[in-house]
């Protein structure tokens, strides 16, 4: 027994090295051996899930916290949280991280073909959200209209399925509801414990959500497929704990309790929209290779000037115009440009209701000129003094010596570095996902959800990103050599 | 066309012109001349106002400098305008070609249209003996090449002054004699001329007067004939006898 855990450790701990998919039986005799049963979830999906308590900051409480402590009680053993993020909790179960999963899984037919599911413990129901004046009655009106939802939720496999890849794919449960309410999207579809807490509330006096139940849906423990024995366990504590209202009193405890949790169970998720590689998906790849092209060269295109006029600012101004420059570059360079893009697009939305692109060129642009008016200040007093007195000496003003002696002769400096930084723009513009915008990145982490897979998505977004990266290397490298005929490196 | 009052300017404690009273009359051509740190360069840079000063007056081409004169102050570049100035390192502008860098300053502050600047800037190529070179770039020049160069951009914007900062210290002896004889055709051909040299022969040669300045003062002012060869002051003497050992 001891050699099996032990084997079952170190195939986890080699797991992630690629070496294929373990089996992983016997899960319920480790149990039993260890005392403890170890279940993945992610506080970040929030309440009621599994969140920090309040009231003992450190401590993580929830309905399935709750759930999981009477299932364990009811197996004779403990129970442990293990923090993963949500997307990866099947992966990361098959590859032996913990025992099961028990963070909001969905029963779907397709998720049912990949690892074993237990009996319900929940059933949801899919709610949609729109603005008290809207005219949107059911998922039914809501063609050409922008819907919000959560990436690889059930709600937006509905979404696919009625409509296409249409929907506006958010990664937090607050800001679909906030981009509802700045009518920057028409309707939100998510599950009710979503709707419930965090749309349909006071601080949402604006939004409305539907009576009708558009799907229902439940939840589920994930067990993997070589475990049937734990799977039976796991069953029987649920059917237990039904029977004798243990169940009721959790769920109740966080306000979950409603009808229907008794009525008939709903069917699964029927359509199996696991997808492979086709035209369309070729096609959608390189569309979000094109946003994150033309994000990464309009953000540039509006860091270098910001950054030169940072940089001259900072190099030859007077002490309040250096110490402007000075601030601006330290804060933002200072600050996360995650935190930048979510200030633009959510901070600010009383007071510029900007678009995602907008936000997103803007935050990225600001954020890239900090970095570049330091590359050009670098540029500019690597010059020579002699040539800014040679300049003045032939009757130059002063910005005409900037701008005819030491602007070109900065930028045939600054290119090498410039190159650096327009590569790592390229990829950075990844961040701006946050705020809803579908760039590569994001249509890989879609793509690779929806065929469960991540190599194929990964390595077509990476062939996508040198794609865009070397030429444009492979151009600056040309441009340099014409710029910078005296600056070639002799041989040491 | 120079006139000089009472020229002082320090560096901290260290006083580096000290009271310099001179005149320069149109066509003189002056060899300025004296030991290191004696406030050769600082004098001559006075005069177009690349370093400020603290006392005095300095009357230049018509114009009027006194201390305290903004950097972008419109005067001064009416001064550069009037008033050429040629370096030890050249300072030609590396991202552009010798044809562009005669022709900037004539096109950019002058507004003189490009055939025109360009024809101009041929013909001094031809003064200084480069006129196969027009679309070379200053790497691609030797020294001496490119201090001709950079005679031929000062030249561009036609000054009634021309001041060189000891032209010929950065180049190689056989360079020397080109640069010479280009500065030899100016004084021939009648420019107001200061040249900070450490070249006796040269300065007896082409100039009208000799300057010693050590200490921050003109110590003796005089033609060639008298400086160099009977010098009055101590200062002189030794300088000149040291110029000779050396």
């Amino acid at each position: 027994m001891a050699l099996v855990i032990a084997a079952g450790a170190a195939s986890a701990l080699i797991g992630g090295c690629g070496a294929g998919e373990p089996e992983h039986g016997g899960t319920l005799a480790a149990i039993r051996q260890r005392g403890e049963i170890t279940w993945g979830g992610d506080v970040q999906g929030g309440e009621p899930y599994v969140y920090e308590d309040p009231d003992h900051p450190g401590q993580i409480t929830g309905f399935e916290v709750d759930l999981m402590a009477a299932v364990a009680r009811r197996l004779g053993v403990r129970a442990r949280m293990v923090q993963y993020a949500w997307s990866n909790l099947v992966p990361s179960l098959e590859r032996g991280d913990f025992d099961i999963i028990a963070n909001g899984l969905e029963a779907t037919a397709d998720r049912r073909q990949r690892i074993l599911l237990s009996d319900p413990y929940f059933v949801y129901a899919e709610t949609l959200t729109v603005r008290t004046d809207s005219e949107v009655r059911s998922v039914f009106d809501l063609a050409g209209k922008r819907i919000g939802t959560l990436n690889q939720t059930y709600a937006y496999d509905i979404l696919r399925m009625l409509y296409g890849d249409v929907a506006k794919v958010y990664e937090g449960n607050e800001e679909p509801y906030l981009d509802l309410e700045l009518g920057r999207t028409d309707a939100v579809l998510l599950d009710n414990i979503i709707a419930d807490r965090y749309g349909c509330t006071a601080s949402h006096p604006r939004l409305k959500c539907l009576p009708y139940d558009v799907a229902r849906g439940t939840y589920v423990m994930g067990i993997r497929k070589a475990d049937p024995e734990l799977k039976q366990a796991l069953d029987g504590a649920l059917a237990a704990m039904r029977r004798d209202g243990e169940l009721a009193r959790i769920l109740g405890k966080y306000k979950l309790w409603d009808a229907r949790q008794t009525e008939a169970l709903p069917s699964e998720g029927n359509a199996n929209l696991a997808r492979g590689v086709d035209g369309d998906l070729v096609r959608q790849f390189v569309a979000a290779a094109w946003v994150t092209l033309m994000l990464s060269v309009l953000a540039f295109l509006l860091a270098v000037p910001v950054g030169a006029v940072l940089a001259v600012a900072r190099v030859y101004g007077s002490a309040p115009v250096a110490g402007f420059a000075r601030l601006y570059i330290e804060l933002f360079r200072g600050t996360p440009v995650l935190l930048q893009l979510f200030v633009l697009y959510y901070g600010l939305a009383q007071v510029v209701n900007l678009g995602p692109v907008e936000a997103a060129v803007l935050g990225l642009g600001l954020n890239y000129g900090a970095y570049e008016a330091e590359v050009y200040r670098g540029a500019l007093l690597a010059i020579p003094r002699g040539q800014s007195e040679a300049s003045r000496a032939l009757g130059l003003a002063p910005v005409q010596t900037l701008w005819h002696v030491l602007l070109p002769q900065a930028l045939r400096l600054a290119l090498p570095p410039m190159t650096n930084d327009f590569v790592s723009l390229l990829k950075d513009s990844s961040l701006v996902s946050v705020i809803a915008v579908i760039e590569l990145t994001k249509r890989m982490t879609i793509a690779a959800v929806d065929m469960r897979s991540w190599l194929v998505p990964g390595l077509l977004c990476a062939a996508l990103y040198l794609a865009l990266s070397f030429p444009l290397s492979e151009l600056a490298r040309r441009l340099e050599r014409r710029l910078a005929r005296d600056q070639r490196p002799l041989a040491l | 066309m120079i006139s000089v009052r009472s020229l002082s300017k320090r560096h901290g404690e260290r006083e580096v012109l000290v009271g310099v009273t001179a005149t320069v009359e149109r066509g003189e051509t002056i060899a300025i001349v004296g030991p290191s740190g004696g406030g050769k360069s600082t004098l001559l840079r006075c005069l177009n106002y690349l370093e400020g000063f603290d006392a005095g007056e300095v009357e230049i081409a018509g114009l009027a400098l006194r201390p305290g004169m903004a950097g972008g102050d419109p005067a001064l570049r009416r001064l550069r305008t009037r008033v050429g100035m040629v370096f030890q390192q050249f300072n030609l502008f590396p991202h552009l070609t010798a044809l562009d860098n005669i022709t900037l300053a004539p096109r950019v502050v002058k507004r003189a249209s490009r055939g025109d600047a360009e024809a101009a800037a041929r013909e001094l190529l031809g003064h200084v003996g480069l006129a196969d070179r027009a679309g070379a770039y200053p790497h691609e020049l030797s020294g001496g090449q490119q201090q001709r160069i950079a005679i031929a951009r000062a030249l561009a914007q036609q000054p009634d002054v021309m001041l060189f900062d000891e032209p010929t210290s950065a180049l190689d002896p056989e360079m020397r004699d080109d640069v010479m004889e280009v500065i030899r055709g100016l004084a021939g051909a009648g420019m107001t001329m200061l040249v900070v040299t450490h070249e006796m022969q040269f300065a007896h040669d082409i100039a009208s007067r000799v300057w010693v300045i050590d200490r921050g003062t003109i110590a003796e002012d005089g033609p060639p004939a008298q400086v160099v060869d009977q010098p009055r002051t101590a200062v002189a003497r030794e300088f000149f006898s040291r110029i000779r050992r050396a």
